[in-house]
């Protein structure tokens, strides 16, 4: 069955997996790499104190 | 009492301040996002003539209005990094870049979507959907120059100017249903009214709002990890909670 009769048999699903589902894809992709960069980030840190305070020490 | 706003221009205040204000933001957009979806598709009628394939506007409309919006914030933000050499204005700006990127491909694939069932073909070259493409690599451009020069001042100053020099595609984008003859509708919600069911009205003011609220928590939370890189030597992020956690 070709994409054009199955989106007119299924516009509901069409437009949820077509649409929705993409669009809260693409959120979910995007708040999970801005976690992981900030928690990236804080290990960076975290690592630059205790070189700092090693050079202390 | 007097609130001093040029105090949350410093990175040091606006940190704790961002941290506080994402969940507000980022809960009210969950709740907004349900709500919009259940009037989008079980309150709104069925279009008379779209039928079901209309309920796409819910997120095309939003995304497409908030991508070209988020491009004028990034770079009104990038022009007083530019312009009063404010350190976090520019971290804004390259906050505001992907979530902007992220909506303008929303709105275009969202777009083809609905161009398939109602035009027959996912991509015709008209002129708002020209320009709303032009937008994405303009957004693509800015991260793509930001990221390609080490030094962050300097990448700021240049990515700005870009920033500056796209913004004339935004006016290009919302008037080009006026100027051009083209094959995208124009404006359903007009000053004089709209034809549209009030349900239909009120799914896609909500999920406008939530998707607003969304853009603001996400970027609120991407700035506060461009300032923690960014002010890394600074005593007070040595001093900082996570930091020492």
């Amino acid at each position: 069955m070709s994409l054009d009769i199955w989106m007119r048999e299924n516009p509901l699903t069409y437009v949820w997996i077509g649409s929705y589902a993409v669009a809260f894809l693409v959120f979910a992709i995007e708040i999970f790499m801005v976690i992981h960069k900030r928690k990236i980030t804080l290990d960076q840190l975290r690592m630059m104190r205790e070189a700092d305070e090693s050079k202390e020490e | 009492m007097a609130i001093n706003w040029f105090k949350y221009s410093a990175p040091t205040t606006f940190y704790p301040l961002a941290g506080k204000l994402i969940p507000w933001f980022a809960v009210s957009a969950a709740i907004l996002f349900a709500a919009g979806l259940y009037i989008g598709f079980v309150v709104a009628p069925a279009d008379a003539t779209q039928g079901e394939f209309y309920r796409i506007i819910f997120i095309h409309v939003p995304a497409s209005i908030i991508s070209m919006f988020l491009y004028l914030v990034m770079a009104g933000y990038a022009a007083l990094g530019l312009i009063f050499n404010t350190r976090l204005s520019s971290m804004m700006a390259s906050a505001v870049a992907p979530t902007g990127a992220l909506f303008a491909f929303i709105s275009l694939w969202t777009g083809a979507l609905w161009g398939k069932p109602m035009w027959g073909a996912w991509w015709v070259w008209d002129a708002r959907m020209t320009s709303e493409l032009i937008l994405l690599f303009l957004y693509l451009g800015f991260i793509a120059l930001h990221a390609s020069i080490e030094d962050p001042r300097r990448a700021d100053r240049a990515a700005a100017l870009l920033a500056i020099v796209g913004s004339v595609n935004v006016p290009i984008i919302y008037f080009s249903v006026k100027w051009w003859n083209t094959l995208h509708q124009g404006s359903t919600i007009k000053y004089s009214g709209t034809s549209m069911h009030i349900a239909m009205q009120q799914a896609m003011f909500i999920m406008m709002a939530a998707c607003w609220l969304y853009a603001i928590a996400i970027t609120l939370m991407r700035v506060r990890s461009i300032i923690l890189e960014r002010e890394r030597n600074s005593k007070w992020v040595a001093q900082l909670i996570e930091v020492k956690s």
